[in-house]
């Protein structure tokens, strides 16, 4: 009746997988990672005093496990009435998520970058935007980009979770082929070899652009 | 004409310029020394409104300085400043260095901006090294390129703090002869130093400040010749 051998169609069923492992990790950094950088810069900018509630908010996102995140949000959702997909709520979680840990980044980030070269930029008549944007947005990407990478590798992995919503990611979908086949080492195997196909150029390319930047610094 | 009137700067309980009153006028080179602390480097912050002050007033050429309608972005394009530690902006060659505030700055075009960093970088012997990054040079090669990157906006006035004081001895040098050539040239310089063969040689009028007070000024001859107030004295004594 059933099928207990793997099949074209079941590693196809893995790489739909995949493809919404990718596309939730995707929309999640580039959300997560722009709020992250207006989170970051506006605790800067407030000081620690006057950024005292935002702060507190971002921490309760980082103190919290994630997958109590995602059963609570998407509980909200649903009694606002929101109407939500599952994909979409997901993608708000982890977007959240990821910008109260970016925000620590790109503080950091911000925070490295010498007063006295921020002075030279002003005292050459620079604003504030311009000092942002040509230098210390330059410099402390330098900076963050380790932990960015980090972060975004934690968050691929993570994004697993939102597979107690309902939806059908890498891991789901592994664990529904090994409830078919009853092959569980062989199809993890699988699975864990998929992630590190995705990690691994990510992890390059960010190890790439650090040695390119590094000669200047 | 920079004119500085009674001007006072606390830093929390701390008072650090105690009335200072120096008019300095276009073409002039002056040259303020005295001991650490004495508030030397602070009065140059608060000439190009880096730092605010408690009382007193500033005004550069009829501007008041930290009057809150001054646009303080505008007034710095013609108030130079360079500073102890020369604050290279790490991630941009000698050349990008010099040529980005007078392209985001003054809006020049790129081949514009170019040319006159070119010149500039010329000027201050480093056509060398357009395309190499600041961390690649000396100190005193990356002080010069301050000092460059600060005359590519063609200030009028020229505030230079302390520029020699983290150098290696070998290396004051070239950075003081490049700005004998400013003052030479007939640049409106304040500068605050330590290195009072330099000061005696360039300076029109030389300061003495001492614990937020200026106690004497007076040109090169008078000042280190016949020094007047008895803390000028002890502190020329203890220098040579």
């Amino acid at each position: 009746m059933f099928d207990t051998t793997l099949s074209w169609n079941d590693l196809a069923f893995l790489a739909q997988g995949a493809a919404m492992t990718l596309a939730v990790t995707a929309v999640s950094v580039t959300a997560g990672t722009l709020l992250g950088i207006i989170f970051g810069v506006l605790r800067v900018q407030l000081g620690a005093l006057w950024a005292a509630p935002l702060t507190f908010v971002l921490d309760i996102f980082r103190s919290v496990p994630l997958l109590i995140q995602l059963v609570l949000g998407n509980a909200i959702q649903a009694i606002a009435k929101l109407g939500w997909a599952p994909f979409t709520t997901s993608c708000v979680v982890l977007s959240l998520y990821t910008a109260a840990y970016c925000s620590e980044i790109i503080r950091g980030g911000i925070e490295a970058v010498p007063a006295t070269t921020r002075r030279a930029a002003r005292s050459l008549g620079m604003t504030w935007w311009q000092d942002m944007r040509y230098i210390v947005a330059p410099l402390a990407t330098r900076v963050s980009l380790p932990a960015w990478i980090g972060l975004t590798l934690g968050v691929m992995k993570d994004s697993a979770l939102v597979l107690w919503l309902g939806l059908i990611e890498l891991l789901r979908a592994s664990q529904i082929l090994v409830t078919r086949l009853q092959e569980p080492l062989f199809i993890l195997l699988i699975c864990g070899v998929i992630y590190f196909v995705i990690s691994f150029p990510i992890a390059r390319f960010g190890g790439y652009l650090e040695k390119r930047w590094s000669p200047n610094d | 004409m920079i004119e500085i009137k009674d001007v006072r700067k606390s830093f929390s309980t701390l008072e650090v310029l105690k009335g200072i009153n120096l008019t300095v006028n276009k073409g002039e080179v002056v040259t303020i020394i005295g001991g650490s602390g004495s508030g030397k480097s602070t009065l140059l912050t608060c000439i190009n409104g880096l730092e605010p002050i408690n009382a007193g007033q500033i005004t550069i050429d009829g501007t008041v300085v930290h009057a809150k309608d001054t646009d303080l972005n505008k007034l710095r394009r013609k108030v130079g400043i360079v500073f102890q530690q020369w604050n290279a902006f790490p991630h941009l060659t000698v050349l990008e260095n010099v040529m980005l505030a007078p392209r985001k700055v003054l809006g020049l075009s790129k081949e514009k901006a170019e040319e006159i960093a070119v010149k500039q970088l010329t000027h201050v012997g480093l056509r060398e090294k357009l395309t190499v990054y600041p961390n690649r040079m000396s100190g005193g090669q990356q002080q010069r390129m301050a000092i460059a990157r600060a005359l590519a906006m063609s200030p009028e006035y020229m505030l230079f703090d302390e520029v020699t004081s983290a150098l290696d001895p070998m290396l004051v040098g070239e950075v003081l002869d490049t700005l004998k050539m400013l003052a030479e040239e007939g640049m409106t310089m304040i500068c605050v130093t330590h290195e009072m063969a330099f000061a005696r040689d360039v300076s029109d009028r030389v300061a003495f400040f001492h614990h937020g007070v200026m106690t004497e000024i007076g040109t090169p001859d008078q000042l280190f010749g016949a020094p007047q107030h008895p803390d000028t004295q002890a502190f020329l004594a203890s220098v040579r």
